[in-house]
């Protein structure tokens, strides 16, 4: 339970006064209670008088870490985030007097963690392969030097969320040292430039409550929410590069969305290709009881993909939550804390963050899982009654907000959605709708097709199309209309699928024909879009607008000549139109002169077929 | 009421009478310096000792779940001893080619695996940084796997059936011919059979010897005479040797489990006779974690050349997708091959269902390098021709197949040809990838090049056959 490291160890260290003052200061409180009954992960414990509900405890002589959900007199209920095997009755429940926190400071970049903050790179250069029970690393690296540059002078008055130093954490992050929430003073001390611990004291204030001793890291709750100012609009999007959802469906920079779907309908790529390619400052990703290879194909695979801005890896700007499904549930309900509160820490920064979280429903089943073993009385599907609540809570801590330093920044949520059998109307799926604005609905059938992103185009929605179209309009000033036109399109062509389902597609005239033709083309050659084709897998704004454009002039132009006697076959079997529906894998982002030619040479071949055709 | 009393014996305190015995499960009070998921053995009144281990543990009772059956305990005759420790199973190389019960122990006659080394059967849950990511190709001389939904090295893939499907045939097979590309490394076999007939095991067993592989395999049986709750142990206790075999001895191991529904069937009685709370149809609410703790000791980590690779067999009642042992079994493997009743039915073997099959892993472990540059696309394509195909046949039953297009009609000539001669194979036939790729391209090749968009151009005019796509 001890180490050598410098630093209060572990995730018990919590223990320890909390060097930043950001959590709820805590005297070393720590009574003893004995263990009086012990089921799975749930364990009974007596003697815990003075117990603060959510406070870290440590059972048994592996030191296992719980957390306190459940008080009745000097009785106290802990969920205990490791295997509980052979833990007996009577054994010591140590209470360490503060709730689960999470280190903030430089080293979170790039580091890959546990539910409970534990890193895993650290675990497994003690216990090997495999994680051992009761292993405790720091979070942060306590010996490693970080460059500070400090921004204030002795004398000067500060106030919370200001900057007091900065730091480069990695070459994409510049990591901004703040004056934590709830301090204010003036600057008794602080060190010159040069190079410190997490630790170390870099800054001496005089509050109100006497002199404060500011290290660069600093401790937070997970389960409380980090202030801001304000909270502000949305009304930038979050580009994604992924066609269907910048031009269809996009979410704003602080925008809340679900992406729902069965097994096999691609969650996990979606939420990998927005970890990827999307433009917030920073990611973090949270793998919540999913796959454990998943985890390992983001941690190949990042370093080696550059990001498309500025051509660094992009694990440089990317921090990930492993709690996979066969690791312990409590830690797995708390992972998902754990990730926003790290996702807060830099937006109090004033970045720009995205957290995705892969899959929120197994965090809801965590929830039930534990509300079971503690003999709660189970609302829908065995969930507890207070699903809602906690969903709120979670898509809550998104939004573009005004830090307490004064400056925009916004922390979107992405999270995937597991309803059992695919079936949208399930409590998970259901609740979660209501809190969030963006939904981005898989389908079964478009995935057994092999038609990736399967979000399905009639069933999902987007409430920030209004609130980014400005935004859009800088790139096409026509971006507002190009979308209704392809919706409506598609929409069109839904309902002439059920006549064609009945009759076939012969007996329709030739201007209906000519909407499926379109329809076509816009689901292979725009929504579809490869995450494994290199030139494909992001599409920029610009390339987005070519293609569109493309696409709806062979619509419009088309129309017309039908309209005018050409019979759709004609232009059908026209050499280029596969042409244009392979132009999205054929001209890549920095090829938009070769969408041109094409654009123009398909106007020419319509202009001659207009000529063949006179009206 | 039963009387109490304590005997010192030579292992730990026994312990005489219990409280309550209610289907599986038996309480006993007043125990002291026991632990939660402890062995217990319990001695009925016939004498025989049971296994069991501890469920729950307080200050006042043990909750025991009794693995063998509590038939014939009584509550006043039934001595129990707890044996310190939890559940371990010894392992050793020497156990490939034996038989095992669903417990581990010898079930051939042979005597008891002889090794020092005793695992706990829960394992640990492996860090997923220190995982390495699967990506070598396995053949399996299957074109339905091989070409649409390849099985790579430490995957875990299983198979969605339904009750009557070759669902024994199609693992055998694979079991026969599974063979990495480059090395003809033979893997080593871990059989559990959870609650199957006593024929689909002798089935397995003579597979397995005919095919001249009984040596490499190791057998764990709790057949469906056994008590199901024994059931839970065993795909644990296989999962610890195939872990030993993989990453203590840096052999491949294939962990076959036939058959899933049974087990989660026994892990619902245990709920139920426990009063918990049950979630979708009856089923506890930790399924998921229970079936991912199995699941998820698949793979291959930093550190050794091993691997594991799991294969799943279980049964969908009333061949229901969404029920949900194959539903939260599809959300925690790597994809999953499904068999289709219409396809068995028009006689085509193996009745894979393309489009509703799906390997997560094969993106990684195919393609230049791997199998074959045109062989991702070529995949794709297929799938995606094969999805219209099944539109076609929909309208085709409406308006009649007189009444399609020349272009329609070509697609129903392509789905049948791919179903027969693609998909369709024999149960001894062993096709190369190549093979497959360029059966593949012959039947893709009965579509007019211009419907194939997902193919590029190159590889068009590499492969494609001209003049095979009919006029319909």
């Amino acid at each position: 339970m001890t180490s050598t490291a410098p630093l209060p160890d572990g995730r018990g260290s919590v223990a320890a006064p909390l060097p930043g003052g950001g959590g709820p200061e805590s005297p070393q409180a720590a009574g003893i209670g004995s263990v009086t009954r012990v089921s799975g992960p749930i364990v009974t414990a007596v003697g815990m008088h003075g117990a603060q509900m959510y406070e870290v405890v440590q059972v048994g002589d592996l030191g296992l870490i719980g957390e306190v959900v459940r008080l009745a007199g000097d009785r106290a209920t802990i969920q205990v985030y490791e295997d509980t095997s052979m833990m007996k009755p009577g054994a010591p429940v140590l209470r360490t007097g503060a709730p689960l926190s999470v280190w903030l400071g430089p080293g979170l970049m790039g580091n890959i963690y546990d539910g409970v903050q534990r890193p895993l790179p650290g675990i497994q250069a003690r216990s090997g392969a495999w994680i051992r029970r009761g292993e405790k690393v720091p979070p942060l690296d306590a010996a490693r030097r970080w460059p500070l540059e400090p921004a204030v002078r002795p004398g000067q008055l500060v106030r919370q969320g200001q900057v007091l130093g900065t730091c480069s954490e990695t070459p994409l992050v510049k990591h901004r040292v703040l004056v934590p929430p709830g301090v204010e003073g003036t600057v008794r001390s602080i060190v010159p430039a040069g190079e410190y611990t997490v630790a170390e004291t870099i800054a001496v204030l005089d509050t109100p409550a006497g002199p404060k001793e500011l290290p660069m890291m600093q401790k937070w709750p997970v389960r409380r929410p980090r202030p801001v100012r304000e909270r502000l609009r949305t009304d930038e999007p979050l580009v994604t590069g992924q066609r269907i959802i910048d031009m269809l469906f996009p979410i704003g920079k602080g925008g809340t969305a679900a992406i729902p779907g069965g097994f096999g309908t691609g969650k996990t790529i979606t939420q990998h290709q927005l970890a990827k390619w999307c433009d917030a400052e920073i990611i973090v990703y949270i793998g919540c009881g999913e796959r454990g290879n998943e985890m390992t194909e983001v941690l190949r695979e990042f370093p080696q993909l550059k990001d498309p801005r500025t051509g660094r890896p992009l694990m440089e700007r990317t921090i990930l939550i492993a709690n996979t499904s066969n690791m312990p549930v409590a830690a797995r309900e708390v992972s998902i804390y754990t990730g926003i509160t790290l996702a807060e820490y830099y937006r109090d920064m004033g970045k720009s963050v995205a957290v995705l979280a892969d899959s929120t429903s197994r965090w809801a089943e965590a929830l039930r899982e534990l509300a079971a073993r503690l003999e709660e009385m189970p609302a829908e599907e065995g969930f507890p009654a207070t699903l809602p609540t906690r969903l709120a809570q979670f898509y809550e801590r998104g939004g573009a907000v005004r830090t307490l330093g004064g400056e925009a920044a916004s922390v979107s949520i992405v999270g995937a959605v597991s309803p059992p059998g695919g079936d949208f109307s399930e409590p998970v799926t259901q609740h979660t709708r209501r809190f969030i604005r963006c939904f981005w609905a898989l389908d079964t059938e478009l995935a057994y097709a092999r038609h990736y992103p399967s979000i399905h185009w009639l069933h999902s929605y987007s409430e920030y199309a209004q609130d980014v179209a400005a935004w859009w309009q800088k790139e096409a000033p026509d971006w507002a209309d190009m979308r209704t036109e392809l919706l409506t399109i598609l929409q069109r062509e839904d309902r002439l699928q059920q006549i064609v389902k009945l009759v076939g597609p012969e007996v329709l005239p030739d201007t209906q024909r000519l909407i499926l033709f379109i329809a076509e083309v816009i689901k292979d050659g725009f929504i579809t879009q490869s995450a494994y084709d290199e030139k494909d897998a992001y599409c920029s704004p610009g390339r987005q607008v070519a293609l569109v454009r493309l696409i709806l002039m062979l619509y419009r132009r088309g129309r017309d000549l039908v309209q005018a006697g050409l019979p759709l076959a004609r232009l059908r079997e026209m050499k280029w139109v596969p042409e244009v529906m392979r132009a999205k894998s054929a001209y890549g982002n920095d090829e938009l002169q070769g969408l041109a030619a094409l654009d123009k040479r398909v106007r020419e071949e319509l202009d001659a077929l207009d000529r063949e055709h006179p009206r | 009421m039963a009387e109490f009393k304590l005997q010192v014996q030579d292992r730990g305190l026994q312990y005489v009478g219990s409280r309550r015995i209610e289907g599986p499960l038996l309480v006993v009070e007043r125990v002291r310096d026991v632990g939660y998921d402890e062995v217990v053995e319990i001695l009925g009144p016939d004498g025989r000792a049971r296994l069991g281990r501890v469920l729950d543990i307080s200050d006042t009772a043990a909750i025991v779940q009794v693995l063998e059956g509590t038939t014939g305990l009584s509550n006043e005759a039934t001595r129990v001893r707890f044996l310190g420790e939890s559940f371990r199973l010894p392992v050793s190389r020497w156990m490939l080619g034996r038989v095992l019960d669903g417990l581990g122990r010898p079930a051939d006659g042979g005597p008891p695996p002889l090794s020092a080394d005793r695992r706990d059967i829960n394992g640990m849950p492996i860090n997923p940084f220190a995982r390495r990511y699967p990506r070598e190709f396995i053949q399996t001389g299957v074109s339905a796997i091989d070409g649409m939904n390849s099985l790579v090295r430490g995957q875990k893939l299983p198979i969605f059936s339904g009750s009557g499907l070759p669902h024994d045939r199609l693992a055998a097979q694979i079991v026969r011919q599974a063979r990495l590309l480059e090395e003809n490394v033979e893997f080593s076999i871990v059989f559990a059979a959870m609650g199957v007939k006593h024929d689909v095991a002798q089935f397995f067993i003579s597979n397995f010897e005919s095919s001249g592989v009984l040596a490499r395999v190791t057998m764990f049986l709790s057949l469906a005479d056994a008590p199901s709750v024994e059931r839970l142990l065993t795909p644990r206790a296989a999962s610890t040797l195939a872990e030993y075999l993989a990453f203590d001895c840096g052999r491949h191991v294939l962990v076959l489990l036939t058959d899933m529904t049974n087990y989660c069937e026994s892990l619902r009685e245990v709920g139920t006779a426990r009063g918990e709370i049950p979630g979708r149809k009856g089923y506890p609410g930790y399924l998921y974690s229970d079936l991912a703790s199995v699941y998820e000791r698949a793979g291959r980590i930093e550190g050794s050349d091993g691997s594991i690779t799991q294969m799943a067999i279980l049964t969908m009642p009333s061949d229901d997708i969404s029920h949900p042992v194959p539903d939260l079994t599809g959300y925690i493997t790597e994809g999953q091959f499904v068999l289709d009743r219409d396809l068995s039915a028009r006689g085509i073997y193996p009745p894979v269902a393309s489009l509703s099959s799906l390997s997560r892993l094969m993106k990684d472990g195919v393609g230049e390098g791997y199998t074959r540059g045109d062989h991702p696309r070529l995949a794709s394509q297929l799938f995606a021709s094969y999805a219209r195909v099944r539109q076609v046949r929909g309208l085709a039953d409406v308006i009649g197949e007189e009444e399609l297009s020349r272009l329609d009609k070509q697609y129903l000539k392509f789905g049948d040809a791919f179903e027969h001669r693609f998909i369709g194979q024999g149960e001894y036939e062993n096709r190369t990838i190549q093979e497959t790729l360029e059966l593949g391209w012959d039947i893709v090749s009965l579509l007019p090049r211009d419907e194939l968009h997902r193919l590029t151009d190159e590889l068009l005019q590499e492969h494609y056959r001209e003049g095979i796509a009919s006029d319909g």
